[in-house]
């Protein structure tokens, strides 16, 4: 009885080898087309962002700016005398999609070097992959300590990490706000969100306040009123929202409707023009933690925003920057590499000195840089440089 | 019996040859790492897909909590093999017996349910598994698991596939058990009218097939390397269901071809000019919707590739291909 | 006790909302057995189809409801005729594939240059929030025109069902629709009109959606959708008063579960109960025991 059922479990496989197949014949004739002849003349690094999923503006934010990175380089002379190109992936902001997409990108597009991306639960596999090829990585806005330990010295970040935002937030809050008691409200879901809210408190509750209240929401959730409802009878000095903006919007919005009047203090994910859109008036006056702000005089940023608006038509955000200069260091690398042998610039890169568009860039031994934390404040819509903050 | 065992043999030596041809390619670099990456990626979520047929396509069970199961059977592994130290391979079979286990447990009160009320019950159920390991600090919560080892080679997942897809084929077709399972999905009451147990046969289908979730999910952890809850929330049960859906239900090599087809497409968009990039998950889902409408059975709808169909087929190729030859020939000549 | 009261005010607000996108839900389904997954995401683009008759239109309030209403019967219909219809009596899975295609669909196009592009949109406020304050409890008039439009909603569609011809048509064609074709009835035109309704009024919801939580983005539909599929199968699917009481149930029970259980564990808890109760009553809280499902 046995015979059919491994008779048919053959021709499966065969069928098997036969997509497959059928898959691998397809591209790879085309990619050997494509190396071949362009080999000499350019140099190709890969991008990933999330250009489709649920945060497609972060995205295509974060790919714009890398587009600009790559046009000024170019139009400065190009690395080692040849063009720069950049090929951008997609990883639909789901762990399981960032590594086919950087595995893609190493094995054939044959990239020297790959940027991004930006949620940690997407830059963790995606710095093994880094790792067992040996490709250096530039994660641009994945703040979860992890990425760059599970990267085995081969991958780097342009932003800072999760602990070091949770500290100023903390210290900012105390400091500056004079805030004794705070309340955190963030996502449970969210890597992100609970990494740095976890940080906030030890450091808040250790620099003398006090985290009076600690709960979550779930992720897709929009109705914060309950919560919230909590939050107002027990009149805090500062409520610490670590989430994207768009949700934080709506939190706010809510918390002003329920008389919440207490200062309300942000981290980088608040960096977007949707802030302002969703938040409104509500998000007035508040504070976030962010790697850059667009209203100073550093004449650099000033260009950069500029040309972002004239080439894009909208605002940049701080991703859009982040992703600039991850792409900057990678082509500072190369240049000082001298070649694009992956260890070389792996160690151009740990001796990065490099001046960024906002901030200048070293890193620290565990490769993540040693730069400051910007506190901007939204007022009149517009995100405004508030305050500077060096990590000790 | 003679005749079985030839067959036997042959099979294995089929199996044998095929995994050579696959180990040569990759060996070669005739397949580099990226597709045997996509490759292995299409082993693992096959052992899952084919258990979800046997629940979903032969039992006739609405189940929307599959991914649930995977998430079981990853974090068990996960846990086992880099905090306890255990072998990967007693973890693969300790993913699976969780899984099962827990299938059994669950499944006792809510197989009792039909159609769409059982399969809210399952979905319901896969996002209570998830809220719970977010909340729980020792599996990480929201961060996750990382740093866990990579051993899903290609070797064990062909081996697991090709295991799996045995003993599924071997249950329907060739057990007494197997008819029971069939007549459950066909008609319920006139099984239990025959004095079929139901209840216990739909338990029997549902260990088995989410053990299979669980095996994968243990694969699943040790291939990416780095597990989150989110990565097997609701919208992976569904993308599971495609899977077999696409193939033909209640076909297993339908479910192999869904499979692949499934997990090929997206990246195989990826190489499409960037006018077209930019359009991928809209391509995908007219592509999805256009396949259901031009094949609602599935690809295979309950029939399977066999060597006999296979023969014929190439037999009426090669007759078409003769012909047409003979006839230019004739042309020649004339 | 005033802020036990608030958060009941704040359960049946949200509540309302799910009720609101259940109703539809549940008459598809009670009417053609489909669970169109896709519905959560006409919700979505009800809204914003709201938000471009609001901006671009200059509409007010009632005619940008009736446009997106319009806009969005149309789509359902079509998406009915296109890729639904042709599978009418295909498997309940292969449909339900169909659904969530469909539902990809329309996240990926709206999303597209074209139409809304990537970036998340603010809904205008199209009628100014106005707060009133009862003895220490609070809630908005935004609040009560959810509430409002629910229930009206609930009643004007339980009249259609059980007093009209076309109900009476559409309760046949549910019961057995052959024997509805045999009968004259025109199913085709049925299950059009069906989806249009169901259609329109997952468009009402969007709006209403919208007003409350003034965030547009193509998967804001995806949870609000899930949790109102739950209130649908919790007051017994295909029932629309029960899918009213069910997103009231569903509204309370995530909000006190938040508050005086765990934030953490609520959709847990949600999803427990709903378990819990149709192990006991496997129909649901309003159906009838003896209808095979």
């Amino acid at each position: 009885m046995k015979k059919n059922v491994f008779a048919k479990m053959g021709c499966t496989i065969l069928s098997l080898v036969l997509t497959a197949a059928m898959v691998t014949g397809c591209s790879s004739s085309k990619s050997s087309s494509d190396g071949g002849k362009e080999e000499s003349a350019e140099i190709v690094i890969g991008g990933v962002f999330p250009l489709t999923g649920d945060i497609p503006g972060i995205g295509s934010a974060m790919e714009n700016g890398a587009k600009l990175a790559v046009a000024d380089i170019n139009a400065a002379g190009g690395v080692l005398g040849k063009t720069l190109k950049l090929i951008s992936e997609d990883d639909q902001n789901q762990a399981s999609v960032a590594p086919n997409a950087i595995s893609k990108l190493i094995d054939q597009d044959k990239v020297a070097g790959v940027v991004g991306t930006y949620a940690s639960s997407c830059s963790i596999p995606m710095a093994t992959i880094a790792k067992e090829r040996g490709i250096p990585m530039i994660s641009i806005a994945s703040t979860n300590e992890k990425v760059t330990q599970e990267g085995g010295g081969y991958v780097f970040r342009a932003c800072f990490i999760d602990p070091l935002q949770g500290k100023v937030g903390a210290q900012f809050a105390l400091q500056k706000l004079s805030a004794a008691k705070a309340a955190m409200l963030y996502d449970k879901s969210q890597d992100y969100c609970v990494g740095i809210a976890d940080k906030f408190k030890t450091n808040f509750n250790e620099g003398g306040g006090e985290v009076v209240f600690d709960e979550t929401y779930n992720r897709g959730d929009s109705d914060f009123k309950a919560l919230l409802t909590k939050i107002a009878g027990l009149n805090v000095d500062v409520l610490y929202l670590p989430d994207n903006y768009s949700t934080v919007g709506l939190i706010a919005k809510q918390a002003r409707e329920l008389g919440i009047t207490c200062a309300i203090l942000g981290s980088d994910s608040w960096s977007d023009p949707g802030l302002v859109t969703v938040g409104g008036s509500a998000v007035e006056g508040c504070y976030f933690t962010d790697h850059v702000s667009f209203e100073t005089d550093n004449p650099k940023v000033k260009e950069f925003a500029e040309k972002y608006k004239s080439q894009f038509g909208s605002e940049p955000s701080g991703f859009s920057v982040l992703s600039y200069e991850a792409v900057l260091l990678m082509a500072n690398a190369i240049e000082k590499a001298g070649s694009t042998d992956s260890s070389a610039i792996v160690d151009a890169l740990k001796a990065t000195d490099m001046e960024g568009l906002a901030s200048n860039y070293k890193f620290d031994s565990d490769n993540n840089p040693i730069k400051s934390v910007v506190i901007n404040q939204v007022k009149d819509g517009k995100f405004v440089f508030a305050e500077e903050i060096q990590p000790e | 019996m003679k005749e079985t065992y030839k067959k036997y043999i042959k099979v294995v030596i089929g199996l044998i040859v095929a995994y050579a041809v696959f180990q040569i390619l990759f060996q070669t670099g005739m397949i580099n790492s990226y597709y045997n990456r996509i490759i292995r990626q299409i082993g693992i979520f096959l052992i899952s897909a084919l258990g979800l047929n046997l629940i979903l396509g032969f039992t006739g069970q609405f189940t929307l909590g599959h991914a649930a199961f995977m998430s079981i059977g990853a974090y068990t592994s996960a846990i086992l093999t880099r905090n306890f130290g255990v072998p990967f391979l007693l973890a693969l079979i300790a993913a699976a017996f969780t899984a099962a286990v827990l299938a059994i447990i669950i499944g006792y009160p809510i197989l009792r349910l039909t159609g769409d009320y059982l399969a809210i019950c399952t979905l319901g159920f896969g996002e209570i598994v998830k809220v719970f390991i977010q909340n729980v600090d020792y599996l990480g919560g929201a961060r996750g698991i990382s740093g866990i080892e990579n051993k899903s080679g290609f070797t064990v997942i062909f081996v697991l596939a090709a295991l799996c897809f045995a003993i599924i084929m071997n249950l329907i077709h060739h057990s007494s058990k197997g008819r029971a399972i069939l007549s459950v999905k066909e008609d319920e009451i006139a099984a239990q009218a025959m004095g079929i147990n139901t209840t216990k046969y739909k338990i029997i289908a549902f260990a088995i097939g989410c053990g299979m979730a669980g095996l994968a999910g243990g694969l699943f952890a040790h291939f990416s390397q780095f597990i989150d809850p989110k990565s097997f929330d609701f919208s992976k049960s569904f993308e599971l269901m495609t899977y077999v859906v696409l193939g033909g239900m209640g076909s297993l090599s339908g479910t192999v071809i869904g499979t692949s087809i499934l997990i090929a497409l997206p990246e195989w968009l990826r190489g499409l000019s960037d006018v077209v990039k930019e359009y991928r998950m809209l391509i995908y889902a007219i592509m999805l919707v256009s396949m259901m409408l031009f094949r609602p059975q599935g690809i295979m709808g309950t029939k399977e590739i066999t060597v006999a169909g296979l023969k014929n087929f190439f037999g009426k190729i090669k007759r078409i291909f003769r012909s047409s030859s003979t006839s230019v020939n004739k042309g020649k000549e004339a | 006790m005033t802020e036990f009261l608030q958060q009941i005010i704040n359960g049946i607000s949200l509540g309302s909302v799910y009720a609101l996108i259940s109703i539809g839900y549940t008459m598809v389904y009670g009417i053609i057995k489909l669970i169109n997954f896709a519905h959560c995401d006409i919700f979505m683009v009800g809204a914003y189809t709201g938000y471009f008759a609001i901006t671009t239109l200059r509409l007010g309030f009632i005619p940008a409801l009736f446009f997106s209403m319009a806009v969005c019967a149309l789509l359902g219909v079509v998406i009915e005729r296109v890729a639904y219809k042709p599978l009418r009596n295909s498997a309940k899975e292969t449909l339900l594939i169909t659904t969530i295609g469909v539902e990809l669909f329309l996240q990926n196009i709206i999303k597209t240059k074209a139409l809304a592009g990537p970036n998340v949109l603010n809904f205008p406020e199209v009628i100014p929030t106005a707060t009133f304050k009862i003895g220490g409890l609070q809630f908005s008039n935004i609040q009560l025109i959810t509430l409002g439009i629910s229930v009206i909603m609930c009643a004007a569609l339980q009249f259609l069902i059980s007093k009209t011809n076309t109900g009476r048509a559409m309760r046949a064609t549910s019961y057995d629709r052959d024997a509805a074709a045999l009968m004259g009835i025109n199913i085709n035109r049925i299950i059009s009109v069906t989806f249009a309704i169901g259609s329109a009024l997952a468009a009402t919801g969007g709006i209403v959606f919208g007003m409350l939580y003034p965030k547009l983005e193509p998967i804001m539909g995806v949870m609000p959708g899930l949790k109102a599929f739950v209130a649908a199968v919790l007051g017994g699917i295909g029932i629309v008063p029960g899918a009213m009481v069910g997103g009231l149930s569903i509204g309370l029970i995530e909000t006190l579960s938040k508050v005086y259980i765990s934030s953490g564990l609520s959709d847990a808890i949600a999803f427990i109960i709903l378990i819990i109760i149709l192990l006991v009553k496997p129909t649901g809280l309003f159906g009838k025991r003896n209808v095979k499902v």
